[in-house]
């Protein structure tokens, strides 16, 4: 199975200015891999770290120490010390990232938020737009939102539009940032059937769930991320 | 986005410094602009990030520093070295600049068609027929009613008057705009609708913009990177959404906590 | 200062009224136009013993090329006889002692303020225009530096903004005097407020053209022969007014035409805004349907010194 993720000795903390500049340690050592088709989920209680991890990939959290490296093609890009328009591309055409919550754009229908991410992959935007139609379809979100921007959607209709959102391009990597909490159990299903699609296009994930349930029915592994604990300085 | 991450960039900065007297205006700041790339300002006033942009956009010579512009023909040149009618040509051709107050960038005293019409009556065009049409065209693409081509600016409102500028800007298809505070000083809704029509031009037409703002919610929906200034001086600059959600200088921390939750 | 220097009599006025170095400086100036073709020289302008806008920059350029032999004429808005033209022609009558005269043909000088003489002029004549301002982009750009540089970058979109102004507001280019021109294909000019039916006569004119302006302190000039294009849209190209009837006086076709209130009934007539043409023509014989009628034959002698155009000021 080729490895498509591979964090090495990766380690992040944050330091507080405004708080006398206290240095808060969140992770060190953090050392795993995650092959094509293989969904890793993150363990461990709140705060030890899942979340800065799955940020510092995406790079939305810049990493301190070690290397995070993703294959592209032949190439190995490592994300720690990517240009800020490297992390971009990556974004558009290799990293995708599933989170709970949708930065509301104004005005854009719910339909073309879902479609843009195929979009500006170079797809069609006829065809973007009926995948994205299919997916909403998928989630239940009633047809009548479909033409209205999200902004002034139920927290549980932002939640699926954006994971609709999140599915609809293909990725090598997706990230999985507990897509399914709040959901009710018929579109937890449905995550589940989208994460086993990807799974079969040989999409590596990396996620948080909370759902022991979606947990025990998509992951091929569990990374306990509290042996990657910092101790405080 | 076509040629964003091409390996050429639009515009190269070294070390531009600006010096008001014994003052500093800006010191020693470089970076690279691509081509499609958004790069936000962000500072308090007085930070220098205006001083900034009017040395970037030709409109304030640097004390010391080096500007340079990747020309349509693609070469490289270095806009304080331009000629005089070069750099004028470039300005109101291949650059756009959108001001804080739109008094400043429109001609308040003639009609909308004919603010949208001057760029192309500038590089020549003697139909007005074409210049009629391309101005209603642009009008609609900024969201104001055909029908008030004919209108002067000073009977529009503050954001109708915001996108004129912008329409103004626009019509020569720039591929690089600078923008002074775009939405300072409207009410937020009338913000919000400038933002959204911004974000959708700079993408369809694939601009490259240099906005300056103190307001990290627009850098947040506008930019692809941000630079963060404080008394004349870059002291971070990356990717938006790490710098705002991951902001390691102190100051950087101080303005994005400073910010209000609604 | 100089000994040499003819002491004058007391009362008595330097030829044409300048003193000589003045002339001097303003004949440089006239020069330097007549160089750089639609160029506006800045000179500089002295006070002359009348107001500005009565023509100040245009007798000083007159008072700088007259000669004891030269033949001048005075018109305004066409006419000999009106206010302006009368006290110019009497100034320099009593400042330079030259002849004077109504006929076009026989004058080697002619100060106008708002026409060109219908005959077309000859090489031998000058043309000498009262401008009160010299600066056609202003009405857009009122800094004077930014319009300098225009002048100097060629950037001259702005001038279509004001004809596209006036095509969106009325339909058509209203402008109708002080129409801008193109000079020699470079610089744009302001043929002071003549109306745009005399645009065509200063192009390729065989008369020497000179522009000035007391007030703004600039001299502009247009040498014989040269090239001057009206600006224009590609689809709406220029076009000087056309008047549906002729003269009534002398029944003259294609010329400008003043409108003459005859009664306080609606009585009214069209005649030739340039007195000396119209009668000419009468001398010739030439009639026009209103020559018979009783309050026309009170103008028939010259001109009203009513006008349809910018009252005089």
């Amino acid at each position: 199975m080729p490895v498509r993720l591979y964090l090495s000795h990766v380690g992040k903390s944050f330091t507080m200015h405004l708080q006398g500049g206290t240095t808060i340690p969140v992770v060190s050592g953090v050392d795993f891999s995650v092959g094509e088709g293989e969904c890793v989920v993150l363990g461990g209680p709140s705060g030890a770290g899942k979340s800065s991890i799955l940020k510092m990939i995406y790079g939305n959290y810049r990493c301190d120490q070690g290397q995070i490296l993703v294959t592209v093609g032949d190439e190995i890009v490592n994300v720690a010390d990517s240009e800020p328009r490297k992390i971009l591309q990556l974004r558009k055409d290799v990293i995708g990232y599933v989170s709970q919550f949708l930065r509301v754009i104004p005005r854009v229908p719910a339909v073309e938020v879902v479609a843009e991410p195929l979009i500006l992959q170079g797809a069609d935007e006829g065809k973007a737009l009926a995948r994205a139609r299919d997916l909403l379809t998928r989630l239940n979100v009633p047809e009548r939102l479909w033409g209205l921007p999200p902004a002034t959607f139920s927290g549980g209709e932002q939640q699926r539009v954006n994971i609709a959102r999140g599915f609809i391009a293909h990725y090598p990597l997706l990230l999985l940032d507990e897509p399914t909490a709040s959901l009710d159990a018929a579109n937890r299903a449905v995550v589940v059937e989208l994460v086993a699609e990807k799974k079969q296009d040989g999409v590596a994930m990396v996620g948080i769930l909370h759902d022991q349930d979606v947990r025990d029915r998509i992951s091929d592994r569990i990374v306990d991320v509290t042996a990657f604990r910092a101790e405080a300085a | 986005m076509t040629d964003f991450f091409s390996d050429d960039p639009l515009l190269q900065v070294n070390g531009v410094t600006r010096y008001y007297g014994d003052r500093i205006g800006c010191r020693n700041v470089s970076f690279q602009l691509w081509p499609g790339e958004v790069l936000a300002i962000v500072g308090e006033s007085g930070s220098g990030k205006t001083t900034l942009l009017n040395c970037l956009s030709t409109r304030l010579a640097p004390t010391a520093g080096a500007i340079e512009y990747r020309m349509r023909d693609g070469a490289m040149r270095n806009l304080y070295q331009l000629g005089e009618a070069e750099r004028r040509l470039l300005m109101r051709t291949d650059w756009g600049f959108v001001h804080q107050n739109a008094a400043d960038g429109l001609r308040m005293t003639v009609s909308a068609g004919a603010n949208v019409g001057e760029r192309l009556m500038a590089v020549g065009d003697r139909h007005y027929g074409h210049i009629r049409e391309t101005a209603t065209d642009w009008l609609g693409r900024v969201e104001i009613e055909a029908d008030r081509i004919d209108d002067d600016p000073r009977s529009f409102s503050g954001g109708m008057r915001q996108r004129l500028q912008i329409a103004r800007n626009l019509v020569t298809h720039p591929r690089l705009v600078f923008m002074d505070e775009p939405t300072g000083g409207l009410d937020v809704s009338v913000q919000a609708r400038l933002l959204d029509l911004l974000r959708r031009l700079v993408a369809d037409l694939g601009l490259s913009v240099v906005i300056v703002t103190h307001d990290l919610a627009v850098a947040r929906l506008l930019s692809h990177r941000i630079m963060v200034m404080r008394h004349g001086e870059v002291i971070e600059t990356g990717l938006t959404d790490q710098v705002l959600d991951d902001p390691r200088e102190p100051y950087t921390q101080l303005l994005v906590s400073s910010i209000l939750q609604v | 200062m100089t000994a040499q220097q003819k002491p004058l009599d007391e009362g008595e006025y330097n030829f044409a009224y300048l003193d000589e170095q003045t002339k001097r400086m303003i004949r440089r100036a006239i020069l330097k136009g007549i160089a750089v073709p639609g160029y506006q020289v800045p000179f500089a302008s002295r006070e002359m013993p009348m107001p500005y806008g009565w023509g100040t920059g245009g007798v000083q350029v007159t008072a700088s090329i007259l000669g004891a032999d030269d033949c001048l004429k005075v018109i305004d808005q066409g006419s000999d006889d009106t206010t302006n033209a009368v006290a110019i022609r009497g100034f320099f009558e009593k400042t330079a002692g030259v002849e004077t005269t109504f006929e076009t043909s026989k004058a080697s000088i002619i100060q106008t303020r708002h026409r060109i003489p219908e005959k077309d002029l000859r090489e031998d004549q000058i043309i000498v225009f009262q401008v009160p301002i010299p600066e056609p982009l202003r009405f857009l750009e009122p800094r004077e530096t930014e319009t300098r540089k225009m002048h100097a970058l060629e950037e001259y979109g702005l001038m279509h903004v004001k004809l596209y102004e006036d095509i969106a507001k009325n339909g058509h280019i209203a402008t109708t005097y002080a129409y801008p021109v193109l000079v020699n294909n470079r610089y744009v000019m302001d043929p002071s407020p003549t109306p745009k039916f005399d645009n065509p006569k200063i192009d390729k004119m065989a008369a020497l053209q000179l522009y000035g302006a007391g007030r703004e302190k600039r001299i502009y000039a247009i040498p014989p022969y040269t090239e001057v294009k009206s600006l224009d849209f590609e689809d709406y190209p220029f076009e000087v007014q056309k008047f549906d009837k002729p003269c009534g006086l002398c029944g003259a076709e294609n010329v400008y035409l003043d409108e003459v209130i005859l009664d306080d009934k609606g009585g009214r007539m069209f005649v030739c805004s340039d007195s000396d043409y119209c009668e000419e023509r009468r001398e010739a014989g030439h009639l026009g349907p209103m020559a018979a009628d009783p309050n026309a034959m009170t103008l028939a002698g010259g001109t009203s010194d009513q006008h349809s155009e910018e009252p005089a000021r």
